[in-house]
Parts: C-alpha cells; structure tokens; sequence
C-alpha cells in the first residue's frame, strides 16, 4: 500500500513536469509560427507607411523623373483581376470537391481528379503564367485581365478542391442519414446539409487560396502583363499591384523603391482586411451552441 | 393516420452477406411493433428496408415485396417518396447542427421546398409537443443549435423532426440506446401515446423496453425472423425453444 501511494506520487510528479515541458514547446513553436508575420508586417510599416498619403490610392504611377504618383490603378487591377480569379476558381473548385466527396468514391474519374489536383497544386506558379500565355494571349493575340484572372482561378482551384473534399468527410454520416431519411433528395443533402454544415472549413480554404494568389506575380507577368495607366476592360492588359511592386522594387530610383514598399503593405493589408470581412460575414449568422 | 405494413419474401444483402433471409411478416397499423434479437441479428437491416434506406449504401442490395397499405414500396414509389412517409428515428440523436432547433424541426418541410410561415410556425408547435419537448424548448427555438440540446431533448427534436412531414409509419432504430433512464422513459412514454396515430416499428435491446411498449414483438435470429406474436405470448409463452433461451438470457 505504501508503496503503491509513493510510486503514484512519483508518477504524478513526473506527469506534471512532463506538461510543464510539452506546454511550453507548445507556446514556444506558436511564438516561432507568430514572429515572422508580425516582424514581416512592423518591417512594412516601417518602410512603406511614410511613402502613403492620399495620391498612393488616388493617383496612377508618375513618370519618370517626376515626384509622386501612386498604385490607384494597380489596386484597382488587382481587384479586377482577383474578383474574375474567384468567380471562376471558387465554383469550379467547390464542385470538384463536392464531386470527390459525395459522388466520386473509389471511381476511376475520381482518382483521376484528386491526383490531378495535386499535382497541379505543384505546378510552379511561372509555368502557370506561360502556359496561360500560349493558351489564351497566343490564341487572343494580346495580353488582358481575363488572361490574368484564369491564370489565379487555376492556381486557386487545387486548394479549394481538397479543402472542400476533406472537410465534407468530416460531415458525420449521421447527419447524411437524417436528410436522407425525412426525404430530401440527395442533391439537396449535399447542398444544405453537408455543404452548410462544412461551410467553416470551405470559406478557410477558399481564403487561403484567395490570400496565395492574391500575392502571385509570376503568373500576371505574361497574362496581365501590368499597365502604367487607367484600364477598366478585362479584354486588355491590366495593372496589378505585384507586377507594380515587382516593376518598381527593381527599378534604380529610391522614390519607387518607397513607393514598392508602400505598395508591399497596402497589398498585404487588403489581404488581411478581406479575410477578416469574410469570417465576419460569415459568421454573421452563427447559433447559440452550434458546433 | 398510420398504414399496416406487408412483407412477403424480403432478402437482403450487404455485398455478399446474406444479411436478410426470407422475410414474412404483417404489422399491424396504429400499433407498436418490437424487433427484438442479439447484435447483427438482421433487425436493423430490416427497419432500414422499410424506408428503403438500406440502399442509400452502394454495396447493399434488397429483393421481396413491401406494401404499405397499397403501396408496394420497391415498385411503386420512389426511395425519396417513400421517405417521406415512413419517418425514422436513429439510435443516436442526429441534429442538423448548423440549424436552430426550429428549423432542425421543419427541416423535411423546408428542404423540401416548403415556405408558408404560418403552417411552419404550427407544424414546430404541433411536432414538438407530440414529442413532449415544446414546455423546455419554446423559448429558444430560433436563438438555439438543436445540437446544443442535451442527449435526450436531441433525440425527442428528432422524433419531432420525423412527426413534421406527418408520416404514416415510425420507425425507430434503438432510439433509446444512447440515452439516460430518465430520458429513455420519457421516449417509451411518447411512443406509448405515438402509436394511436402512427404505425411503430421500433428495434430494441432493451426487452423490458419491448414488453412496455409494444404489442407485437418479432424475434431476429442470423438474418432470419425466428417468431413473430403478441408481446405477451412471447415473453410467457415462446412456440420456439431459441426465442425461449434469448428472453431468459441463455445466449445473446
């Protein structure tokens, strides 16, 4: 008995130290995941919040040896750009994953699309860019926005795809059955029941292929191909705020380097902003207890 | 109100496995009927081949005639018509966890395309309180998951959730396995007042469960119905000896 209460104690002691230790690699590798991003977004600040006033966002890119301009027109792009990328990679991708989950288990065409899907996840993002090149520029005979925006959509499509298939097999089986067994047609299971139920974990995915190709150059380098001017047609080249940042970052003039910067942060901000309007919309209409 | 059930020949397999052999059996309308036998016995299978749920699994595969009232179910109606008129309960609650328990309620309604308010706000009414839950949940029924209910409550939303499309046969697949005694009783009681409208068929482990409940009881045995009778006959008064040694607890 009194060996037995000693030994426990031991035991217990041993257990407590052993959290202690595994909690603190916890905290520390969180620290270590952390650090990056925020010393990425304090470097930002502190290179580009001094290059950004009111023309950054209202005026286009000034000529050379002329003082000022902004990236109104780069921002503009980009949105146009990412706007056609998401209308077109979103659908496509959820329906692929809702193909892979719901309807194309163990089927040869199935197989086939998952193992495309990763290697197209692989792809390098600069072979992405020509082969839109020799696709769409070659066959249009000129660079255009709506070039740009496949080029993103296809980069996003991978992600979404395996996101949407991994998070519907989440979907307990149970719940499945329950539709099924008021009647509900199994189109409409999928799409009310399963797609709503694992909705959390498709709107992460789609934002995480919305923030990585939000960022992309290469693929916008032969399809957009950049613009120094105005341009609202998808039918022609337009600016985009990487190719700008690439544009000015290599430049030899201190004033676009700032102005690279300034353009870095404001890029990476409307990332973030958009992320968090989408999580806050879609939470919007959250329940009590929901799990 | 609730139809009577015929089942002449019924087979059905999980792949290969002959998990249903040969199936007789009439269940009487605006009664509750007991399956009872050991884990793997067929029963389940055989709830699941009234609603033709058995099928929804690709490898399962089902052969014989089921006529509910005049409808020969494998032949005459769709899968998803069908559904709508045999409700069912699982053994574990399954709420729709995205929705609040009122719309977890009318979700048949709703899914499948039913929009008057009116009727809808009547049909929570009228289902929850058949399911004795109205009293502890009216209060919340749009601001609450129904997956925030505790395990009893989630499996009475449930029995609600089937009531609302007004079906003419319950089934019920151990609907109280998963719970507390004091949620179980409150299950048997509502099948006890249920079953005046409904057509019952409820899978049980739970013998007593059976003998309270129900006023016919099968007994399954290796896919096969060894006994079907009153519940009274077969728990004093078994025609066979295997039935006789599942009751008293010999085997299962």
């Amino acid at each position: 008995m009194d060996f037995q209460t000693r030994s426990m104690r031991l035991n217990s002691a041993r257990r407590t130290a052993t959290n202690y230790f595994v909690s603190t690699l916890a905290v520390l590798a969180t620290v270590v995941v952390i650090a990056p991003l925020v010393a990425i977004l304090f470097y930002l600040i502190y290179m580009g919040a001094s290059s950004l006033n009111l023309a950054f966002f209202t005026h286009i890119p000034a000529p050379v040896g002329e003082a000022g301009g902004g990236m109104a027109n780069s921002i503009v792009g980009s949105g146009i750009i990412l706007t056609l990328a998401s209308l077109m990679g979103i659908p496509i991708g959820i329906a692929a994953g809702v193909y892979l989950a719901e309807f194309g288990q163990g089927k040869m065409l199935g197989n086939a699309i998952r193992f495309t899907a990763d290697v197209l996840n692989g792809v390098p993002s600069i072979v992405m860019g020509i082969s839109i090149y020799s696709l769409v520029v070659m066959q249009q005979k000129h660079f255009s926005a709506f070039a740009g925006g496949i080029a993103l959509a296809i980069m996003m499509v991978p992600t979404i795809t395996r996101t949407t298939e991994e998070m519907l097999a989440t979907v307990p089986h149970a719940i499945r059955e329950a539709a099924l067994g008021l009647g509900v047609p199994k189109w409409r299971t999928v799409v009310s029941i399963s797609l709503r139920t694992a909705s959390p974990g498709i709107i992460t995915g789609c934002m995480l292929a919305f923030a990585r190709v939000a960022g992309e150059t290469a693929p916008l380098l032969f399809t957009a191909f950049g613009n120094q001017f105005w341009s609202f047609h998808l039918n022609e080249p337009i600016a985009a705020l990487p190719l700008q940042i690439f544009v000015y970052a290599i430049s030899p003039y201190d004033e676009w380097h700032r102005l690279a910067w300034a353009g870095a942060l404001v890029l990476i901000v409307m990332i973030m902003v958009s992320v968090t309007l989408v999580r806050i919309f879609a939470n919007r209409g959250a329940l009590k207890g929901e799990s | 109100m609730g139809v009577g059930i015929l089942v002449e020949d019924l087979n059905a397999w999980y792949g290969s496995n002959h998990t249903l052999q040969d199936i007789n059996l009439h269940i009487p309308a605006n009664h509750a009927t007991a399956l009872i036998g050991p884990s793997g016995c067929g029963k389940s299978t055989f709830v699941r081949c009234l609603n033709r749920m058995h099928e929804t699994n690709p490898i399962a595969r089902a052969t014989g005639i089921v006529k509910m009232g005049e409808i020969d179910i494998y032949k005459d109606a769709s899968p998803v018509e069908i559904r709508r008129r045999v409700g069912m309960v699982f053994q574990r609650p399954n709420p729709f966890p995205t929705m609040s328990i009122y719309d977890n309620v009318v979700s048949g309604l709703k899914l499948n395309g039913f929009r008057n308010r009116r009727i809808l706000d009547e049909t929570v009414e009228r289902s929850l309180k058949s399911a004795a839950l109205w009293e502890e949940v009216k209060d919340d029924l749009k601001k609450k998951s129904g997956a925030s209910l505790s395990g009893g409550q989630q499996q009475r939303m449930c029995i609600a959730r089937a009531l609302a499309v007004d079906p003419e046969v319950l089934l019920m697949d151990e609907p109280a396995s998963a719970l507390d005694p004091v949620s179980t009783s409150k299950i048997e009681d509502l099948i006890f007042q249920l079953k005046s409208q409904y057509t019952i068929v409820i899978v049980t482990h739970n013998m007593q469960q059976a003998a309270r409940v129900a006023e016919n009881t099968g007994f399954f045995l290796n896919g096969k119905m060894v006994e079907f009778d009153s519940t009274h006959k077969i728990f004093t008064n078994p025609r066979d000896k295997r039935t006789e040694d599942y009751i008293t607890g010999r085997f299962g």
